[in-house]
């Protein structure tokens, strides 16, 4: 019974300490994390589901297709990577523990046919060669531990012992980039909030639109988009003030906010994200002169209404923008598409600019339009977001690229002199890189051979 | 002289190069593959000078930044790695034939570039007004670049794999007996991916650094991310593979092989059929 059992605790331990299982897990997850960057994650949007049979979409939702990475058996899968990565390294540490503290300093038989080695025949002393040899290698490699056993001198040096381990730090680090994020996941957020050219806020949305509150407030004071000559956006920039009990605090007044220049305050991040005018409070000025001459009337008015004219014709706000260079290609700043109806007559849609009064008075007809701009504020939308465990995550790719670094450019590499009387034999292992350590070697053990005793 | 010239020198250079390796493969005549590697990189320094170049033009323009910014331009450098790998291998490793394999590769990737992009220089997006696009791109890319190489190498051995049979011990004879001894191909693709893996690793980071700097999050399962990760997760189990018997010579050519394929659906399938923030120029913000 007892040694049932303990098999038993033997096979998970195997089962869990064995490459098998890694290689099972890393493909696993190479061939599901496909799964959700086609189909889509989070929110879907109502076209998507139109677009699949309900079904589809009842089994897909209970699979945890939609949210993927945080379905319970994803994490399953990275939590069993983890089981495997801590068995794995409990079991063989102490294995590689032992070469750096324990090293064989006392070449055995075993290892006597490497293919390392070279032999020097000497007639002087044992000792005298003892200290001539103990010499070379201090010069050419590194200071030997010296042993005497079975009537033999062991000489034994080695380089970078340390270096077996760099494997483990690799593996070390993987654990402590997910303890980073396991602590961003529980103490940090993402959030998201608007704020309107000159209001605060002091609170933001979280993922599930319940507010979080900051602790203190955030005053936009101002929101500008600048554009390059072909029309594309050039740079989003907020002007934020931190506000504690009401006062800015010092330092961070107008601070520039840009799209890849954040704005961090007590932990929480700032990202310029998205922006746009805001819906209420915004009048636009349209300005109708008579095309012989007189003075113009200037409207004021909402986007999506309409005002009667003296003329009789309607007047209809459709949209307005700040910077036309997108929709009419050759114009920049702002500019409203209003459109025409008289009585009889086919509406007519057209722009009016801001910046090109020619322009708006080259359209033929009795009454010149012309647009002055608005009131309308524009607000700023920030990402915003806490991570406490971000250091963390840094910590760990640090250590892996260090690790790495060991593991893959590094090794270890012994040398044993094995003196008695008569001759002496040099020989050279390494645990990777073969190559440049055998070309040292044999270059060393040319000299070895010319050393005379 | 203009950077779009040189470009086209490039190319010109990688084809002349890839038919005299086609017949130094044919010849057997050590001369010819040493025109041809003389060719690839000559190609490679005129392609160092046109990219430095285009980088000055763009400054000229007066929207100055470092030539990585849409397709057309990553594709470029990317070519450009492959042939700096090339050289790196074939310098230490002193075989020549690699080449045959790897540089095609760029040959193909140049002259999609050439003949099928809009090679203007363009504006950046703000989305991408930061150093770390720099470090991100050059890493990415130096690691696609070994693992071009490595796939290459890889499919060495495939070939002379089959062709030689289960019989190991009857190397094959003619074009074959050019191509290093499998032994040899299986470890250099191994040393290959060693220097891959570091890099695209290093290159995985750093974009999660400019993610964090930039929207506030390391890691968000964008499909360029995931990608990564997948091919990350290739070459990671083509490593552990190798430690347990069995898995050295045709299944990591095989893996090898895979891995290539998930790297460049990576960098051309994500943005081609897939969507999400990486998507070149697409980008609102
Ligand atoms: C994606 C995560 C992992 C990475 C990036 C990684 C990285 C590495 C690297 C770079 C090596 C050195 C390979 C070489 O020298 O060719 C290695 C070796 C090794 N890995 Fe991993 N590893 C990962 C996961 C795992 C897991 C989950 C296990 C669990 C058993 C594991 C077990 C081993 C073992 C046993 C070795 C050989 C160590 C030795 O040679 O003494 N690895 N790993």
């Amino acid at each position: 019974m007892a040694t049932t059992e303990r098999s038993f605790v033997d096979n998970v331990w195997d089962f869990f300490c064995s490459l098998k299982l890694t290689l099972f897990l890393l493909f696993s997850m190479a061939l599901t994390s496909i799964i959700g960057t086609i189909l889509p994650q989070g929110n879907l949007p109502p076209e998507y589901i139109a677009s699949i049979s309900p079904s589809k979409l009842q089994i897909y939702t209970k699979l945890g297709f939609f949210d993927m990475y945080h379905s319970w058996w994803f994490i399953a899968l990275l939590y069993i990577f983890c089981v495997n990565l801590i068995s794995c390294s409990i079991k063989r540490l102490p294995h590689v523990f032992k070469f750096v503290s324990q090293p064989t300093l006392v070449l055995p038989d075993s290892m006597r046919n490497i293919s390392l080695k070279s032999e020097l025949a000497f007639s002087g002393p044992v000792d005298k060669a003892q200290s001539r040899l103990t010499e070379f290698l201090g010069n050419e490699f590194s200071t030997p531990v010296v042993t005497e056993h079975n009537g033999e001198i062991h000489l034994f040096s080695q380089k970078a012992s340390w270096s077996r381990l760099g494997v483990y730090v690799v593996h070390f680090s993987i654990l402590v980039i997910f303890v980073g994020s396991i602590i961003g996941s529980l103490y940090g957020y993402k959030g998201f909030v608007n704020i309107v050219e000159g209001t605060s806020i002091n609170a933001v949305g979280g993922r599930n639109g319940n507010p979080i509150p900051l602790g203190f407030e955030v005053r936009c004071e101002k929101f500008s988009v600048e554009f390059y000559e072909t029309g594309a956006p050039k740079e989003f920039k907020s002007l934020l003030t931190v506000l504690e009990n009401g006062r800015p605090v010092p330092g961070y007044s107008n601070v520039k906010v840009i799209v890849n220049d954040p704005l961090s305050y007590k932990g929480i991040t700032f990202y310029q994200s998205s922006y746009g005018q805001a819906s209420e409070g915004g009048d636009h000025f349209i300005t109708v002169a008579p095309r012989g001459g007189g003075a113009p009337d200037k409207i004021a008015m909402r986007e999506g209404t309409s005002i009667g004219l003296k003329d009789g014709s309607t007047l209809k706000l459709m949209e307005t923008t700040q910077e036309v260079r997108q929709f009419a290609p050759g114009f920049t700043g702002p500019a409203a598409r209003v459109e025409l109806s008289r009585p009889g007559s086919a509406p007519q849609i057209f722009i009016v600019f801001k910046d090109f009064p020619d322009v708006n008075a080259k359209r033929g007809d009795s009454l010149i339009f012309g647009y002055e701009g608005t009131n309308a504020k524009m607000y700023t939308g920030l990402q915003v977001a806490k991570d406490p465990g971000v250091w963390t995550v840094w910590l760990g790719c640090a250590l892996m690229v260090i690790g790495l670094g060991i593991a893959f450019f590094m090794s270890h590499k012994r040398i044993w002199v094995v003196i008695s009387h008569g001759h002496a034999r040099i020989y050279g292992n390494v645990n990777k890189n073969q190559t440049p350590f055998g070309m040292k070697f044999e270059e060393m053990s040319e000299k070895f051979k010319q050393i005379k005793i | 002289m203009s950077s779009s010239m040189l470009f086209n020198v490039t190319t010109f250079a990688y084809m002349i190069s890839t038919v005299v390796f086609f017949a130094f493969l044919a010849s057997k005549n050590k001369t010819i593959g040493s025109v041809a590697s003389f060719v690839a990189y000559a190609g490679l320094i005129v392609q160092t000078v046109a990219i430095g170049l285009r980088w000055k033009e763009s400054y000229d323009m007066g929207v100055g930044h470092a030539p990585m910014s849409n397709l057309y331009e990553s594709i470029v450098f990317f070519t450009w790695t492959i042939v700096l790998i090339l050289a790196y291998i074939d310098f230490r490793y002193k075989y020549r034939v690699v080449g045959a394999f790897v540089v095609p590769f760029s040959l193909l990737g140049m002259a999609w570039a050439q003949l099928g992009m809009n090679t203007g220089i363009e504006p950046l997006v703000p989305a991408l007004q930061s150093n770390w696009l720099l470090y991100h791109v050059i890493t990415c890319f130096l690691g696609y670049a070994a693992f071009a190489v490595a796939c290459g190498v890889s499919i060495m051995y495939l070939i002379k794999a089959a062709v030689e049979g289960d019989d190991a011990s009857k190397p094959a004879g003619g074009m074959m007996s050019m191509f290093p001894p499998i032994k040899v191909l299986d470890d250099l693709s191994y040393r290959a991916i060693m220097i891959g893996f570091p890099l695209l690793t290093l290159g995985i980071i750093t974009g999660a650094a400019w993610a964090n700097y930039a929207w506030g999050t390391y890691w968000s399962w964008d499909p360029k991310e995931t990608w990564s990760l997948i091919t990350w997760f290739v070459y990671a189990a083509y490593l552990h593979a190798r430690i347990t018997r069995g898995w050295v010579g045709k299944r990591a050519a095989w893996l090898a092989v895979i891995g290539f394929a998930a790297t460049l659906f990576c960098y051309l399938g994500v943005n081609l059929f897939l969507s999400g923030l990486h998507s070149y120029g697409n980008s609102k913000m």
